[in-house]
């Protein structure tokens, strides 16, 4: 921050600084608020609204204060003075604002003008009072020296330097219930790094393949367009943005189970062999031309283990026998065709089974499926039928009554519904009736 | 679509003790990689921790050391430098111009009693659960604006919060070291603290905190320097990452393919790219200025966005090994604290620390729009799981979620029927 202050005071390109009046006083090198948002958007090239919003945080951290009303740590884009805080008085020094230089401070307010103290700095001073009591002659004694000093001033200098120590107090030490702008979270902590960590990874670093950047970056290009249509912030969605219009069908248009699909989620199938599997429809689908195929194992070897890898560890170990009995055993139910080098590492591996062991396997697997049945799959009657009968949603037409607000109701939560299920038809008519009565109401 | 040059990474013993799984780089067509040692990190004689030098040979030298480490890191910036041929901008020319963004608030979620420091999406595209530092978690249905669930946590600072794949679950954690994972149970009588499972157990704060594809697993970032993976279940850890030399401040799983990658930014100022399997540290990237205070990977799975205290964010290409663009203007000054993509990756949205979200185009390093709204910092900023808006929580208490505003300017001020939409922010 203190670059850009900088730059506001130079006296070339800097803000325009003039005398400016504050009632009969005049005071040297001032500035208006107008002035300070007018020069944050000639250099920075920002919109109004920004540079108001720039000025005002200069001002509530300390480094520009107002003449006027120095209480109010706004800027007011108008002809109220302002001027720069002394690098003295800087938040980004850090000084620890100490308990003595406070209680002088509320001390000589209290001395020039009896019950000019806020209640909170009322407050804070009879803490002090308490708590340092034993210096409190020194304190009292300062702050009379230091009034006593400021009468010799002129005028100008007088209200320059109230304000200028009324403003980093304030931000110092503010007004409980207004925020703390020096509020910055838990203390973060860095530890000196090892050396030989760092040349064993910088070694292993320059031994990586790295593609050429040209292809790197036109691959984002053809992935952002790609995806534009799909992307509901940049195009807009059919039938309508549920949080603009309140209505929630452009969600159960694409709910997992639904009946037809809408169109842009067959054509993303198409995308990439990831994002057919993502999808539950998509899965399903594949698994019915796969039987067609006859080669339904590979998926279901993958389904499988893909269930290993993020199952319960407890499992682990019966699901690799499940696995192995399945799928890899020697005239198994539904063998699966790997070749004989990874298939005997993952013999090997099930020895010792863990959760990764058929890590290999499942790689090979996905990529035969990528590389052959997938490719035939777009071109098959099946996928093509699909996409014929997905239905392209209207969009709703916009209301013309504003006022008329549609009721939000709100959807069964997730926890429910694996609930539900799992109670085996138990309550299933009391599942959806049950959510709409307990979770309008407020916790 | 291009073709990518697969470089998997299998699996094999450990060389020394034969023992711990290790991952191997090798190339899918056969052809091996450079013969290089592969060990796990129980046997790696270079101890990430910089108390114990038992790794320092004699004769080495801290000083040589030193010396040695900077041209290895020299010889690596060449090394990548050899294959960058192209500007990300010029590469952009040819996308066409964003139009302007107009972004409007549609829900603001009040009742956080304090700041609100972390929020994630369900996967049910309606529901998010917040955390604050009051110790307070709560799970709202964004969409109505109902607050469902809430658990106050015997700690303060509640840094990191995440919804469950099946949206059964969340999982937090704070200056209490750990992570805990609640079952969202619908009885509304039950206390559901009372159910609640520490998983988790770090020597210093907990930073971030995100499930993998199943209930089962979770990542953790910690400000004692480490990640690691636990098992649900039964609490253990399944594998610790160690690597960072200051706090974890931020982690995100990758959403590729062979999906068992992640990436941790931290106060070290770097960026590292973890194998989940063996724990090693793949890549690392450190050309920020200043702490990183939280990274999102791109929707492709291929490059990363990160958010740091020096006020810029960069985008990271993992192909290319290299930052390939850095998104930053004069005018902000402040860090930015939180980022994520839109869904086709055109679009950053990143939230500072001076109360203001900007939006960056993505391939032309442009700002294409600034967003008001909140009064104190954005601490933590998500898109929802199918893109349709955004969600933004911030340290003034509240959370708002935004969406596109196009056509008509409609006059929304509601008939104050509901209490919760009383503040509805029109930006233009």
């Amino acid at each position: 921050m203190e670059r850009v202050i900088v730059a506001m005071q130079d006296p070339d390109m800097g803000v325009k600084m003039r005398n400016q009046r504050l009632l009969i006083t005049v005071i040297p090198h001032a500035m208006t608020g107008n002035d300070v948002i007018e020069w944050l958007i000639q250099k920075y090239n920002i919109t109004e609204e920004e540079a108001r919003h720039l000025g005002g945080l200069l001002v509530q951290y300390g480094y520009i204060y107002p003449l006027r009303d120095p209480r109010s740590l706004l800027l007011r884009s108008d002809d109220s003075p302002y001027r720069f805080q002394t690098p003295y008085f800087w938040t980004s020094s850090r000084w620890p604002a100490s308990e003595l230089d406070y209680a002088i401070y509320l001390a000589k307010k209290n001395i020039r003008k009896q019950g000019e103290l806020v209640d909170y700095e009322k407050e804070n001073y009879s803490i002090l009072h308490k708590r340092i009591n034993h210096t409190w002659d020194f304190v009292v004694m300062q702050a009379r020296e230091q009034l006593r000093a400021s009468k010799q001033r002129r005028k100008a200098d007088r209200i320059v330097l109230e304000c200028q120590e009324q403003a980093y107090w304030l931000i110092n030490k503010p007004c409980p219930g207004a925020f703390d702008v020096l509020d910055l979270g838990p203390e973060r902590c860095n530890v000196l790094s090892s050396r030989v960590a760092l040349i064993e990874h910088s070694r292993r670093a320059l031994g990586r393949n790295r593609v050429k950047s040209s292809i790197c970056l036109e691959s984002f290009m053809k992935y952002s367009e790609q995806y534009l249509h799909h992307d509901p912030i940049m195009s807009g969605c059919l039938p309508s943005n549920p949080w603009i219009s309140d209505d929630t069908a452009h969600w159960t248009i694409n709910t997992d189970m639904v009946g037809t699909p809408t169109r842009l989620r067959v054509e993303r199938w198409s995308f990439s062999f990831m994002e057919l599997l993502n999808d539950s429809m998509g899965r399903r689908e594949f698994m019915i031309y796969l039987e067609k195929e006859f080669s339904a194992e590979n998926l279901c070897f993958w389904v499988a283990c893909e269930d290993l890898r993020h199952g319960e560890s407890s499992k682990i170990i019966l699901k690799v026998e499940e696995v192995y009995k399945n799928f890899l055993a020697p005239g198994a139910a539904r063998w699966v065709n790997i070749d004989s080098k990874t298939m005997e590492r993952t013999l090997e591996g099930i020895k010792r089974p863990h959760r990764f062991i058929m890590d290999d396997a499942q790689m090979h697997i996905y990529f035969l499926m990528k590389k052959d049945s997938y490719p035939r799959y777009l071109k098959s009657e099946l996928y093509k039928n699909m996409l014929a009968k997905a239905i392209v949603p209207q969009e709703t037409k916009k209301s013309v009554f504003p006022f008329m607000r549609r009721q939000r109701h709100s959807s069964p939560s997730p926890a429910m519904v694996t609930q539900a299920t799992e109670d085996d038809g138990k309550a299933k008519g009391a599942g959806p009736t049950g959510t709409s009565s307990t979770t309008n109401s407020q916790i | 679509m291009c073709d990518q040059t697969f470089l998997a990474i299998t699996f094999g013993p450990c060389d020394s003790c034969s023992e711990n799984p290790v991952g191997r780089q090798s190339r899918l067509d056969g052809r091996s990689q450079r013969a290089t040692k592969n060990i796990c990190s129980c046997c790696s004689p270079f101890c990430p921790f910089p108390m114990a030098c038992q790794g320092l040979a004699s004769g080495e030298t801290l000083k040589s050391l030193k010396a040695e480490s900077e041209t290895l890191r020299k010889k690596l910036e060449e090394e990548r430098k050899k294959l960058h041929d192209v500007e990300l901008e010029k590469v952009a020319e040819k996308a066409e111009a964003l139009g302007e963004l107009n972004m409007k608030t549609r829900r603001t979620l009040k009742g956080h009693g304090n700041k609100v420091l972390c929020m994630d999406w369900c996967k049910d595209k309606r529901r998010i659960v917040s955390s604050s530092q009051d110790g307070k978690v709560i799970v709202w249905d964004a969409f109505t604006t109902n607050k469902e669930h809430a658990v106050t946590m015997p700690t303060t600072w509640v840094m990191a919060c995440a919804y469950a794949p099946s949206g059964c679950a969340i999982a937090c954690g704070g200056l209490d070291n750990k992570c805990s994972v609640y079952p969202l149970s619908l009885d509304k009588d039950e206390n559901l603290a009372a159910k609640k499972k520490s998983v988790a157990m770090h020597t210093n704060y907990l930073s971030g905190c995100t499930f993998t594809n199943s209930d089962m697993q979770i990542l953790t970032s910690s400000g004692d320097g480490t990640s690691a993976l636990w098992d649900v279940e039964s609490g253990q850890l399944l594998q610790s990452f160690h690597g960072h030399s200051a706090d974890v401040l931020t982690l995100d799983l990758a959403p590729s393919e062979t999906g068992n990658t992640f990436v941790s930014g931290g106060s070290d100022k770097k960026a590292n790219v973890w194998d989940l399997r063996s724990g090693q540290n793949v890549q690392s990237f450190d050309t920020h200025d200043s702490d990183i205070n939280c990274v999102k990977y791109y929707p492709s799975g291929d490059a990363f966005a990160s958010a740091s205290d020096d006020s810029t964010c960069r985008l990271f290409d993992l192909r290319a090994d290299r930052e390939v663009s850095i998104y930053s203007k004069d005018s902000i000054m402040f860090g930015a604290a939180s980022v994520d993509f839109s869904l086709s990756g055109r679009l950053l949205f990143a939230g500072y620390n001076d109360y203001t979200i900007n939006v960056w185009d993505v391939l032309k390093g442009t700002r294409v729009a600034i967003l008001f709204g909140h009064e104190n910092r954005v601490s933590s900023l998500r898109v929802s799981p199918d893109g349709t808006a955004f969600c933004s929580g911030s340290w003034d208490n509240t959370l708002r979620v935004r969406q596109e505003g196009r056509g008509v300017v409609r006059e929304l001020k509601q008939g104050g029927t509901t209490p919760y939409l009383k503040n509805i922010f029109l930006f233009n």
